[in-house]
């Protein structure tokens, strides 16, 4: 059993249908209940929902500080390596693109530690793009025994590994691993990803449940938004969600909202996420799945980042940098474009304003000898 | 009136412990120990951070008893090694377990509990297991070694008062250990309630840390939880099913 499974029988919904089919009664039905089901989630995610906004957005914040408190958890990416294989219509690291290609040493990755732990930062998630040859799990591995030396926690976001290779990561000090799936619509997928292992859907589907099964602490996963229909990704991703929170009830299972940003190439989504359509996503997450995790990054300008943070969301990236060394080295090319380039102080400043403790420290790595 | 509580050796005269999670500023946790009166204080050591300004500890007024929990162990294992960390960093030798594998309602694992229990304990820590009401497993946490039994009253973070009642009231009455009641507290009159039923003390974060007002909800839960003790040492009256007949029916027999 997979989470293959259920896309194939989500795939079959008439959805051109299904989503004029709710009413407001229908959405606040649903924000009535206790542990809503996959019909109250597509009530959320319908046009119904758009003036139910306010309704939600209480509900959601409510929820969020009864599970999560007035607290926001802070971490920020790393990215080791730029080298792809895959070539893939909307991202910088795409094969087909010339530029130089970097990768960190081992002094380098030190250099670039030490400046991001000494802004404050104790959980790191570590970024590469898909190369087996110059990016291969030895040398995340390498790198992160490194990288334990700085940080409490260490997540990662690379390709698809087997459930070994996630169990060698785990054991050099991985405990969390991220994985956005881009695009649940298969034939959508196929389009986006044309040459290079990332064109195999199933292989990525299957990979945090992989994660899972390793026994990662924390598995995040999402879908690129701009690239098919949101509300029909946005649901599968929640569906996604649940699947491995009934299954895996051990891991911490999070979402992300990412919105398409313009990156190195010409390439733009046909369908156009607006900012009350993130809201809405954010808010269906947070009710559907009340104690998961939910991740904004900076892809989202800061005026928007700092009302979302009343709205369900529980972590947040900040003082990012998109390129490889990006914290110590320039030059490099960044994946996309971030839009919240706002430091690490003016985020907390902006969090304290907002009544929020900034939260740089929620789990350490038990590195004390096993029982 | 001297009812001490001595808990580890410890006699305290507060039974309202705290929490240290989910305050919007941790400045806020001096004055929340200053208004509930409490004495002990639990800290989650995932969140402890020696090499930060910010470190939660540096809040924590001096006099308090540290009650590290091992948040966020999913195992016997990793709840006893977050506890030797723990002692290791010099937060004390008090320890609340909390093992929870069950992400989705953070349910407390009571076997994995009892295991640790049975470690921690021999190793000369005072263990408070936090555990799902249920007597076999409090009288094994005994056995094994506990301090105290902390049963829930509800779910986590729940703010749903005593839905465990009648289990609590049998620990209570079973287990020949302090009960302490902790999570699913959300309002003064449930822990005045946990009190009267003869809890030894109650245990509670969420309540005052996302309430609109900490500080005075912080006070309201300490006059709370002393009402309840009072009212228990007292000896509540007996409840009658039906009204007692003033003139009864049988009167002439006597």
């Amino acid at each position: 059993m997979s989470f293959y499974e259920t896309v194939l029988r989500l795939e079959q919904l008439p959805y051109e249908t299904l989503w004029k089919q709710f009413t407001a009664e229908d959405v606040n039905r649903a924000l009535r209940k206790e542990r809503l089901d996959e019909h109250d989630l597509q009530a959320l995610l319908s046009p119904a929902a758009a003036s139910c906004l306010e309704e939600m957005a209480q509900r959601a914040q409510q929820l969020t500080r009864k599970h999560f408190g007035h607290v926001m958890q802070l971490f920020t990416p790393m990215y080791l390596a730029d080298f792809c294989v895959n070539h893939c219509t909307y991202c910088s690291f795409s094969s087909i693109y010339d530029f130089p290609r970097k990768k960190l040493g081992p002094e380098e990755l030190r250099q670039e530690a030490s400046v991001i732990a000494a802004s404050g930062f104790r959980h790191l998630l570590v970024l590469t793009g898909e190369s087996r040859k110059e990016s291969p799990t030895a040398y995340v591995k390498d790198c992160v025994k490194i990288l334990r030396e700085y940080f409490s926690s260490v997540s990662i976001e690379v390709n698809p590994l087997s459930i070994e290779e996630y169990r060698e990561l785990m054991e050099a000090g991985v405990d969390g691993l991220t994985l956005y799936q881009e695009v649940y619509h298969q034939e959508t997928y196929r389009k986006l990803h044309i040459k290079g292992p990332k064109r195999v859907y199933r292989n990525r589907l299957d990979a945090p449940e992989r994660g899972c099964q390793a026994g990662f602490r924390a598995v995040n996963i999402g879908a690129l938004l701009g690239m098919y229909d949101w509300r029909q990704e946005a649901f599968f991703t929640a569906m996604h969600a649940r699947y491995l929170q009934d299954k895996y009830p051990e891991c911490e299972i999070g979402l992300s909202a990412p919105r398409f940003r313009p990156y190195l190439g010409e390439f733009n989504p046909d369908s156009d996420v607006t900012d009350r359509a993130l809201v809405q996503i954010i808010l269906a997450y947070r009710l559907f799945l009340p104690r998961a995790g939910i991740t904004l990054s900076t892809r989202e300008p800061a005026s928007l980042r700092d009302r979302l943070v009343h709205l369900g969301i529980t972590k947040m990236s900040a003082g990012v940098s998109t390129e490889v060394g990006g914290h110590t080295q320039t030059g490099g090319t960044p994946q996309f474009e971030i839009s919240d380039s706002r430091n690490v102080q003016e985020i907390i400043d902006m969090l304290i304003a907002n009544n929020l403790q900034p939260v740089f420290k929620d789990w350490d790595i038990l590195t004390v000898a096993p029982v | 009136m001297s009812d001490p509580f001595v808990l580890g050796g410890i006699p305290l005269t507060s039974r309202l412990f705290i929490g240290t999670g989910k305050y919007s500023r941790n400045t806020l946790i001096p004055e929340v120990v200053a208004s509930s009166g409490s004495q002990v204080i639990t800290v989650a050591l995932r969140r402890v951070d020696p090499q930060s300004q910010e470190n939660i500890m540096n809040y924590i007024p001096s006099q308090m008893t540290l009650l590290p929990n091992t948040s966020g162990a999913r195992t016997a294992e990793e709840a006893v090694r977050i506890a030797r960390l723990a002692r290791a960093a010099g937060l004390g030798n008090w320890v609340k377990i909390e093992v929870i594998s069950d992400q989705k309602y953070l349910l407390p694992d009571n076997s994995e509990t009892i295991r640790a229990t049975e470690i921690l304990a021999a190793e000369g820590f005072v263990v408070l297991p936090y555990m799902s009401p249920d007597l076999s497993a409090a009288l094994r946490m005994k056995a094994a070694g506990a301090a105290a039994i902390m049963p829930l009253g509800a779910p986590i973070g729940s703010n749903r008062g005593l839905q465990t009642k009648e289990l609590l009231r049998i620990l209570i009455s079973e287990v020949d250990l302090p009960i302490i009641v902790d999570a699913g507290i959300g309002r003064p009159s449930e822990a005045a309630e946990a009190m009267e039923m003869g809890a030894s003390a109650v245990l509670l974060n969420t309540a005052i840390a996302t309430a609109r007002d900490p500080l005075l909800m912080a006070e309201a839960f300490r006059e709370a939880v002393s009402s309840g003790r009072k009212a228990y040492l007292a000896g509540l009256g007996p409840v009658e099913e039906a009204a007692v007949h003033s003139s009864p029916l049988t009167g002439f027999l006597n």
